[in-house]
């Protein structure tokens, strides 16, 4: 019998997955976005199990404006990508240090 | 019902339906030449709404079956937002047209980030406060990355855009974490299972990741790796907005939340605002030490600021909060004229940022140098200026609430603070003769804000305009 549990466990380990993805990619910054995407989807298996579980259906409301909003936050991702692609010919993780912070 | 929730809301829907029309007719026109115009008409519709909310009567009232809240804290948060933001628009038309980055998109993208900011303020929902943050957020992504030519511009943006989703992840982890530990996503349903000592474990981790995403939006250590870096890369008028109004909105964000839905836990979250706040004040003093850009100066002088507003939150009282608000104000209005200044900070027409060209700017310039003078004083929270009244509200609020330690703390980090707020002081006034000198002639409207801003560092001792009051009056609505 799969419980609610392990709909958390998968969540959980998909949303540090993301979050080492962020920090630890050295590559490439599609990965980064890949990351985010990642942990939205990781909450958004959260939301669902709990609100399967509770038998509440605000979780799954809750759900479908997290995928629109990650679907507009992608698109932008992209957007400034494409621009920083044009002025530095790159986007590797290791070009993205004009400015040391 | 929906006609009574639509009218709450108006305000809000007022501004999106300007900026989606105004997108519209510009889109169709095809002109960049509408951007002065679209600065100008943008701003004073701001205005106009923050007039009109601020001559609310001071009711509480909920729209949406709780989603959102239209109290006196919200009230005094937008009217904050809207104004800031407009004055930051009017202060930017003529640096942003004359490096041809007046396009009409600028001033229609700060109007949305400012729906953003006024729905952050009056959420009363985690689906509200989602939506209000990422709708400000995805606005001043596009904004800082708005030099389209320029590889600081873009690496700001995308710096910005790849930290802030990771914030909002954190964030939205700990929301749902919250919606399952509790059963609803209302503050009001929160606020009834999570009582101290009561707390679930699943409970406390919803409520720590909360934290860690709204430190992020107000670049609170150690979540502020983001704000050097885009303060600097920016252009200067956005790098004035970031600093003023999406501050305000996500400090007012962090309190709505930490009241309204923990406000029965407050010894919970307290220590977790403490060790926020010591550490953001000590890192924004020490870090600046180094900095020659005064972008990234005013970055780590933010961040520091952001310290001691969040005194005012970790006293978790109503006296707390009115502190906090002050501080915000305060903050605000400082920080206006101290950006009206480095938007004035001009060599042959191109913009300087090293603080060595200031060195000698008393002799050429009296009057500014005066009036960046107090305003570096009020920074640093030298007592006869505005600032020091601020720094003494929120240690007022921490005494009140038994935090000695952490007021002491603020204390030191405000004196290793005033180094590098004096040492510009110090540069304008005996540094030693620089042969670039810096342009003279400088735009009344950026001379008007820095002249009035300076002037209410002084002013405002006596005389507070009623914000006083008001704030008083937005944190009894908030904590009850």
């Amino acid at each position: 019998m799969i419980g609610l549990e392990h709909y958390l466990t998968v969540a959980a380990t998909l949303f540090v997955i993301g979050i080492f993805g962020l920090f630890l990619n050295r590559k490439n910054v599609i990965i980064l976005l890949m990351s985010i995407e990642l942990m939205l989807l990781a909450v958004n298996i959260n939301l669902v199990a709990f609100s399967s579980f509770l038998g509440d259906l605000v979780g799954q409301v809750f759900t479908l404006f997290v995928l629109t909003v990650a679907a507009a936050e992608a698109a932008i991702g992209l957007a400034i990508l494409v621009c920083f692609f044009r002025n530095r010919g790159s986007i590797a993780v290791e070009d993205v240090n004009v400015m040391k912070g | 019902m929906i006609q009574a929730d639509l009218t709450v809301i108006l305000p809000e829907i007022v501004l999106s339906i300007y900026a989606m029309a105004a997108l519209i007719g510009a889109v169709y026109t095809r002109k960049d030449g509408l951007g002065p115009l679209l600065v100008w008409s943008t701003a004073g519709l701001m205005a106009v709404l923050a007039i009109w909310i601020a001559s609310q009567p001071n009711v509480t009232q909920v729209a949406f079956n709780g989603m959102f809240i239209n109290d006196g804290f919200a009230r005094f948060a937008k009217v904050a937002v809207l104004l800031s933001a407009a004055v930051i628009l009017v202060m930017s038309q003529d640096y942003m047209s004359r490096r041809g980055l007046l396009r009409f998109e600028y001033p229609l993208l700060i109007a949305l980030a400012a729906v953003g900011m006024m729905m952050m303020v009056s959420a009363g929902d985690l689906m509200s406060l989602y939506m209000g943050l990422e709708l400000q957020s995805l606005a001043l992504y596009v904004v800082a990355a708005l030099r389209r030519d320029s590889a600081k511009s873009t690496e700001a943006g995308l710096k910005y855009f790849v930290l802030g989703a990771l914030s909002s992840g954190l964030l939205l982890y700990g929301a749902s974490l919250v919606y399952g530990f509790s059963g609803t996503t209302l503050f009001t349903g929160i606020i009834q299972t999570a009582t101290h000592g009561e707390m679930s474990l699943g409970m406390l981790f919803g409520l720590i990741f909360l934290i860690s995403g709204l430190a992020f939006k107000v670049s609170a250590v150690p979540f502020h790796m983001w704000t050097p870096d885009v303060y600097e890369g920016s252009p200067t008028p956005i790098t004035a907005f970031f600093a003023t109004a999406p501050k305000v909105a996500a400090m007012a964000l962090f309190a709505r939340v930490m009241h309204d839905a923990f406000g029965a836990a407050v010894s919970d979250w307290q220590q977790v605002i403490v060790l926020l706040s010591v550490l953001s004040m000590f890192l924004g003093g020490i870090a600046a030490i180094g900095q020659r850009n005064i972008k990234r100066l005013m970055a780590f002088s933010s961040i520091a600021h952001m310290g001691y507003g969040l005194i005012g939150l970790a006293a978790g009282t109503e006296m707390g909060i009115k502190a906090m608000l002050m501080y915000l104000a305060i903050y605000v209005t400082m920080n206006v004229g101290t950006f009206a200044f480095i938007l004035m900070m001009e060599r042959d027409g191109q913009p300087v940022t090293d603080i060595d060209a200031l060195r000698q700017y008393s002799r050429r310039e009296p009057a500014k140098a005066l009036a960046v003078m107090i305003l570096m004083f009020s920074l640093a929270g030298v007592p006869p200026m505005l600032g020091f009244f601020a720094k003494f509200g929120v240690w007022q609020a921490g005494i009140s609430a038994d935090l000695f330690g952490l007021v002491v703390a603020s204390a030191i980090a405000s004196v290793i603070g005033a180094f590098y707020y004096l040492r510009i002081v110090f540069y304008m006034y005996f540094g030693a003769e620089n042969e670039d000198q810096l342009d003279t002639n400088s735009s009344p409207v950026l001379w008007g804000a820095l002249m009035a801003s300076a002037a209410l560092m002084i002013v405002g001792v006596f005389y507070q305009f009623g914000v006083e009051g008001a704030a008083a009056a937005a944190a009894a609505t908030l904590v009850n």
